[in-house]
Parts: structure tokens; C-alpha cells; sequence
């Protein structure tokens, strides 16, 4: 094994020969002079960005406030005949309070088999990119372990906002730890394989339905779907 | 390399054999089209785009003018977060490697998420010959392994496929290697997909084993990046109890902040998404998340023999994303078998001879699978100047020199009155034949008309000193029709 690495290192190191001794890694210049964000918004207005790419993608956006997200979660579960739900261990407990369907608990036992067999998954996520329309999971306790929200065919997440929003790439990769196993998200799984026509749902969860969770009362209650 | 592809023809006969195959060209020509007109609105979307090539450009070059320094800072922060890493100087090193970590679980099959390093390598057959049996996962990998074919396309390796055929492929091939097709089977895409989605399922929830390559390495963090759409790949990477990834050393990026650049271009470029379905990102093991068993396996096979090139060298910077593919005249013409090797189109060209020497008559002639035309270029995310590395490497066929090989520095005779400069020559000859091949390209030929002098300076000169190159008009017909025309408006 040594072998190969000494190998491979010398060969490296040989083709570089024309690097000048004294050089840096950091002397290479990148110039990053791209933007850090597509145009200026406001909190609000990131938000409905964010709702319009993840529409765009064909999740199934929603919007709610504190005082609605237990109801709402509730209806989204029966109308799609949910019998059990998956539930990550730090979900916060007034959110799936109202709902019929079965909690399933992940248990580090649980086999894929078990986890094939739960009909929804309902999370929160780590942060949510406005310009791309994209989710990020970071396994937090209010998410889970990643197998939790892959195997089951229905995943609903919630995302806190203006909090857990960020206009663009570069601004959710700083908030990030990559230390932990991340999962980005922009819409349902999809494939163009076949003569190049956009079919969702191959082998993660076909529907993808995000909730956008206003602090506070008074915020649009309004339900795109 | 492996001889996945022994026994290839040389470009242009397998040219001429893809042109005369009609279901071949229609697929291609509606393919190419609409992935390069989607890309143009993806790109479009972005005013910083140009910023952000010039910045992909640039760290790719900083990592590869330090590439030993980056790779062992990489191996010891994969080390420190629970995984392991192994360097393999070949494929047939890469294939024991990885056979050996398989038999040592017990196993006797894995799932594999599409990587064209395992594909370069020829994985699959080496595992096959080891009593393993390789399962791919992604659609159009599943569409060309059931139908016992290669794939044409980096991003859609089915893309020579129509939907009549999938459905054959899989109505008579499922059954063979697990749950069948069900009965009366459509040609609708998604039903073809939901028998994908049933049959691969099962091996999913089953699988021991993982294999998969990476998009990124993170030096600073040990963190791989992969990629996707389809979700196969989050399967592959999280449910099985070992992964093993496969991943070229030029895959590595410096910094974790250096990923802001490249997960804005390479999803744009590629499928012409804002965003791809599913990114996946994973630092060594997780406590109880994925697989507890991580390796990572290094892989040289001819990197650092492209390395030691100096106007080579950029062939590494490429991200596969597939866009010079989709703009290029003659890959729309030729198919992307024509080019004997897992990479095809322009990057194929220029990164085979490279990596593999152009000792064959296939790899002779690829430099020549080219009209020179630039389009690549311009939509190239980290601006490879694939046509300035096309001529290098015709001077090199034409006139011998200096390469390197397997680590040692050889020198090549001119392949002068060669079976390879025959090959060359007929590959140059049928591209020039191709007068609907090259008017495609006019277009963007024209603008980028300084990449077409008629006498190459530095390092080309004394390959166009011999041999005319086509003649570039200033202006297309649809160049001079938009502008006056335009001007109206
Ligand atoms: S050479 Fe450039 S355009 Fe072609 S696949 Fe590589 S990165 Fe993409």
C-alpha cells in the first residue's frame, strides 16, 4: 500500500518539475471576484425566491406559522393516506402532535427493509439555498440519519424562516460543518436518461413537500398545494 | 489501462459505422440539441458567470501545480475522520485494491453508483473475474449494462438508446439479474423508470458493499462530493456497511470554501440545472450514519504522465460535466463509440492519448477527431483550450518527442508512414469530409477565430507548417444574417 502511495507521489512530484522550488500552494492565484449573491432582496423577498425554485422543481411548497404547523402537517399525511411516519428523535413534538398516522422511531437497529415498509418521513432541515431552490440536511436531531429521509417514497420538510435561508451557494456552505454528513436537496429525485424527459422519481422519495415555517402568528397561512 | 476497449477501430471507421447508423444520429442530434440549448438558459441565468470559469479555472490550476501537497493533506484528514486511504499507480493495482477490500467482507456482490474511473479502469470485469458480481445503479448505466453495451455519453452513457429499446432491454434482460420487468411493460419514460426504481430497489436495501467515485475531494477537510440525480447515488453511499470509492487524484479541490465555485458551475453545465436533485458530502465515518467502513482508493493511471505535460496538464482540470460534448459538431456526427474509450467528444480526445499514449491506432487518431472549430472551449466551465491541446498532441503523433509513461520520460518517434499517422490522417480527413459536421461548429468557429490561425504559433507551428488547417469563414451566413437582420430590430 506505501508502495503505491510512494509511487504515485514521486510521479507527481516529477511531472511538477517545472513548479519553481520556492512556490507556494497560496501563490497561485484565484481571483474571486464572482458574486457572493444574484442580486439584492430583502428577507422576504429570498423567501419567495426560495419558494419559486423549489416549485420549479416540483416540490410541493406550503407556508405556515407556529400556530398552523401541527394542523398542516396533520393534512399533509392523511391526504396522501400516510399509515406510519417516520420521525427523527429531535423533531419538536407540537408539529406531529395532530397527526394519525403511526410514529416510527429510527433505531440505529432499524434495517432498510423496516425503513422501505414506513409510508412518510417528516423533517426539519440544517439551511435552505433561495437561488438554486435547495435543501440541505445535515443529520441534526430534528433530521435524523441520512437512510431516514431516502428510503421512505414521501418526505416532508420544514424550514424555518427567514432563519434557516440563505440567498446562494457560497452563503450555505459558510454556515456548514463538513465534519457532518450533508445531504443537499432540490427537489423530488429525477432522472433524464431517457431521451432526455425529465421523469421524477427514481429511487429517493418521489414526493418532496416543504413547508416554510414563519415564526410567530400572523404570517400567510396560504397552502400551494 | 485496462482493454476494456481492445480491439477498438480507429475513429474514423467506427465514424463512419456510427453515421450510417440512422436510430443513432436522430438520438444524438435531439440529445445534444437540447441539453446545449438548456445549458445556454442555465448559464445565462448567472451574470457572474465569467468569474466564476475564470475562478474554476484557477483552482484547478493551484491544485494541480501542488497536487502532491494537496493529495497528502487529503489523505490525512480522510485518515484522521475514520477512513482509510489506499494509492493505486494503475488500474490493474486500483482493481487488486479494491477486489481485495470486496473479498475481505465476504461478500459476493456490491451496488455501484456510475464513476468513469471504475469504468476507465475496467472494475466491473475485474471484480467479475474475482466472483463478484458489480451491480450499476443509475438508469442509463443499468440500461447499458442489461443490454450488454458501452456507453456513448459522459452524463447520459444511454444516450444512443430510445425508449422502444430500453423497454426491450428490459422486458428480456431484468429477469436475468433479479426482479423481473413487470408484465406488459410500456415505452413511456415513467414507467421504464418505476421498473428501474423496482428492480434496483431490492438490491438497495440488500447491499453490503458500496462503490463509487467522487465529483470532489476537499484536501482541507477530507470531504468527498458526489453528485446525482437520481438518488442511487445516496443509496450507494449510506445504506451499504462498506463504501470504497474510486477517485482520480485530480479530483481534489484545496479548500472546503473552494466548492462555492464549482457546485454553481458544474450543475449549470451539466444537466442545465440550478441544482441537481441530490449532493451528497461525507467526511471519513459517521457514529451510526452510513457506511462504518470507508475507503478511499487514489487513483494515477496516466494522471501524472498528463501532469509532466505542460500544455497537456489542463485536460485535468475537467469536471465531466459533459457540455463540450453536447456543442461539439463531430461528436454529434461520430457518437461517442466512435471514440474508443470511457471519455468521448472533445475532452475524450484530448484526455485518452494522454492518458493511455497514443501508441494505438485508435489513440493516434483521436487528436484529428476535430474540426477545431472551439466550441468546447467556450462552454468549457474551467476553460480548458482544448483545441490549443488537439494541435499540441497532432504535433506530437506527427512529429515524436518528449512524453512521459507510466512515470518514466520516453521518447516518442514520429509516427511518420505509421499505421497510427495513417489512422491520423484518415480521422483528420473524415472530419474535413464532413462539410454538415463542420457547419455546425461555423458559427462559434468565426467568433473564436483566433484559435484558427493558419499557421499555429509556439508549440503548433511545425504541425500546420505540414498540414493545411481548415479554412475558417470571418463571418457565417447565420452570423452575418442575425447581425443585419438583428440590427433591424
Ligand atoms: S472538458 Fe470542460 S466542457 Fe468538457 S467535460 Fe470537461 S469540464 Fe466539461
Amino acid at each position: 500500500m506505501s508502495d503505491g502511495r510512494d509511487r504515485v507521489l514521486a510521479r507527481v512530484r516529477r511531472a511538477l518539475a517545472d513548479v519553481p522550488r520556492g512556490e507556494r500552494p497560496r501563490d497561485v492565484p484565484v481571483e474571486r471576484d464572482y458574486l457572493r449573491t444574484h442580486g439584492a432582496r430583502t428577507a422576504g423577498e429570498t423567501v419567495d425566491l426560495l419558494a419559486g425554485n423549489l416549485a420549479d422543481y416540483r416540490a410541493v411548497v406550503h407556508r405556515t406559522t407556529e400556530d398552523g404547523v401541527g394542523e398542516l402537517l396533520a393534512r399533509l399525511l392523511s391526504r396522501r393516506g400516510a399509515a406510519s411516519v417516520l420521525v427523527p428523535p429531535g423533531l419538536p413534538p407540537h408539529w406531529t402532535a395532530a397527526v394519525d398516522a403511526t410514529r416510527v422511531h429510527d433505531r440505529a437497529a432499524s434495517t432498510p427493509w423496516e425503513l422501505d415498509a414506513v409510508d412518510s418521513v417528516v423533517t426539519g432541515c440544517a439551511v435552505a439555498v433561495a437561488e438554486t431552490g435547495t435543501i440541505v440536511l445535515d443529520g441534526g436531531p430534528d433530521q435524523g440519519r441520512r437512510r431516514i429521509t431516502l428510503v421512505p417514497d414521501h418526505h416532508v420538510c420544514v424550514v424555518r424562516v427567514p432563519d434557516q435561508v440563505v440567498g446562494s451557494v457560497p452563503e450555505a456552505l459558510e454556515r456548514l460543518d463538513p465534519r457532518r454528513p450533508l445531504t443537499w436537496i432540490s427537489g423530488p429525485s429525477a432522472t433524464s436518461d431517457i431521451e432526455l424527459d425529465r421523469v421524477e422519481g427514481v429511487h429517493g422519495p418521489r414526493t418532496l413537500e416543504v413547508v416554510l415555517l414563519a415564526a410567530g402568528e400572523g404570517g400567510r397561512a396560504a397552502d400551494g398545494g | 489501462m485496462s482493454g476494456t476497449y481492445l480491439g477498438m477501430p480507429a475513429f474514423p471507421k467506427a465514424a463512419r459505422d456510427a453515421v450510417r447508423n440512422g436510430t443513432l444520429r436522430g438520438n444524438l442530434r435531439h440529445a445534444t440539441h437540447t441539453i446545449r440549448d438548456k445549458r445556454a438558459r442555465a448559464v445565462a441565468e448567472l451574470e457572474d458567470w465569467e468569474e466564476l470559469r475564470a475562478a474554476g479555472k484557477a483552482i484547478k490550476d493551484r491544485t494541480l501545480r501542488h497536487l502532491d501537497h494537496h493529495l497528502v493533506r487529503l489523505e490525512r484528514a480522510v485518515t484522521a475522520a475514520g477512513g482509510t486511504v489506499h494509492w493505486a499507480a494503475d488500474a490493474d493495482e486500483a482493481n487488486r485494491i479494491v477486489t481485495a477490500l470486496v473479498k475481505a467482507t465476504g461478500e459476493s456482490e456490491v451496488v455501484k453508483v456510475k464513476s468513469m474511473a471504475t469504468q476507465e479502469i475496467g472494475l466491473n470485469e475485474a471484480l467479475e473475474a474475482a466472483g463478484v458480481r458489480a451491480y450499476e445503479t443509475d438508469l442509463a448505466e443499468l440500461i447499458v449494462q442489461l443490454g450488454d453495451d458501452r456507453p456513448s455519453h459522459i452524463l447520459v452513457p444511454a444516450i444512443h438508446r430510445n425508449r422502444g429499446e430500453i423497454r426491450d432491454v428490459f422486458a428480456r434482460r431484468m429477469g436475468r439479474w433479479g426482479r423481473a420487468a413487470p408484465e406488459g411493460l410500456t415505452d413511456d419514460p415513467t414507467d421504464l423508470a418505476e421498473a428501474a426504481r423496482l428492480h434496483l430497489r431490492e438490491k438497495f436495501l440488500r447491499a453490503k458493499v458500496g462503490v463509487s467515485g467522487a465529483n470532489f475531494m476537499v484536501a482541507e477537510t477530507g470531504t468527498l462530493v458526489v453528485v446525482e440525480s437520481e438518488g442511487n447515488g445516496r443509496m450507494c453511499l449510506t445504506l451499504p456497511e462498506t463504501l470504497i470509492s474510486v477517485v482520480g487524484i485530480e479530483k481534489v479541490v484545496p479548500t472546503w470554501r473552494d466548492l462555492e465555485v464549482f457546485l454553481q458551475l458544474l450543475p449549470r453545465s451539466s444537466t442545465a440545472e440550478r441544482m441537481n436533485p441530490y449532493t451528497s458530502m461525507w467526511t471519513g465515518t459517521a457514529d451510526g450514519d452510513g457506511p462504518r467502513d470507508f475507503h478511499l482508493v487514489l487513483l494515477d493511471n496516466g494522471r501524472t504522465d498528463t501532469l509532466a505535460d505542460e500544455v497537456g496538464r489542463q485536460a485535468l482540470r475537467c469536471i465531466r460535466c459533459s457540455a463540450c460534448l453536447n456543442v461539439c459538431p463531430v461528436y454529434e456526427r461520430a457518437g461517442g463509440h466512435a471514440y474508443g474509450s470511457v471519455y468521448p467528444g472533445p475532452i475524450g480526445a484530448i484526455l485518452s492519448p494522454q492518458l493511455r499514449g497514443t501508441g494505438s491506432e485508435v489513440d493516434a487518431s483521436l487528436p484529428y477527431a476535430s474540426s477545431l472549430c472551439g466550441a468546447c472551449y467556450e462552454v468549457c466551465p474551467v476553460a480548458i483550450d482544448i483545441p490549443e491541446v488537439l494541435v499540441h498532441l497532432r504535433e506530437r503523433v506527427v512529429q515524436g518527442g518528449e512524453v512521459t509513461r507510466q512515470g518514466v520520460r520516453v521518447t516518442l518517434r514520429p509516427a511518420r508512414g505509421h499505421a497510427a499517422e495513417r489512422a491520423a490522417m484518415r480521422a483528420a480527413r473524415w472530419t474535413l469530409d464532413h462539410p454538415g459536421a463542420l457547419r455546425a461548429g461555423q458559427r462559434l468557429a468565426s467568433r473564436t477565430r483566433r484559435l484558427h490561425p493558419e499557421r499555429l504559433p509556439g508549440p503548433g507551428r511545425a504541425w500546420s507548417d505540414t498540414r493545411a488547417l481548415p479554412k475558417v469563414p470571418a463571418e457565417s451566413f447565420r452570423d452575418w444574417w442575425q447581425r443585419t437582420r438583428g440590427g433591424a430590430r
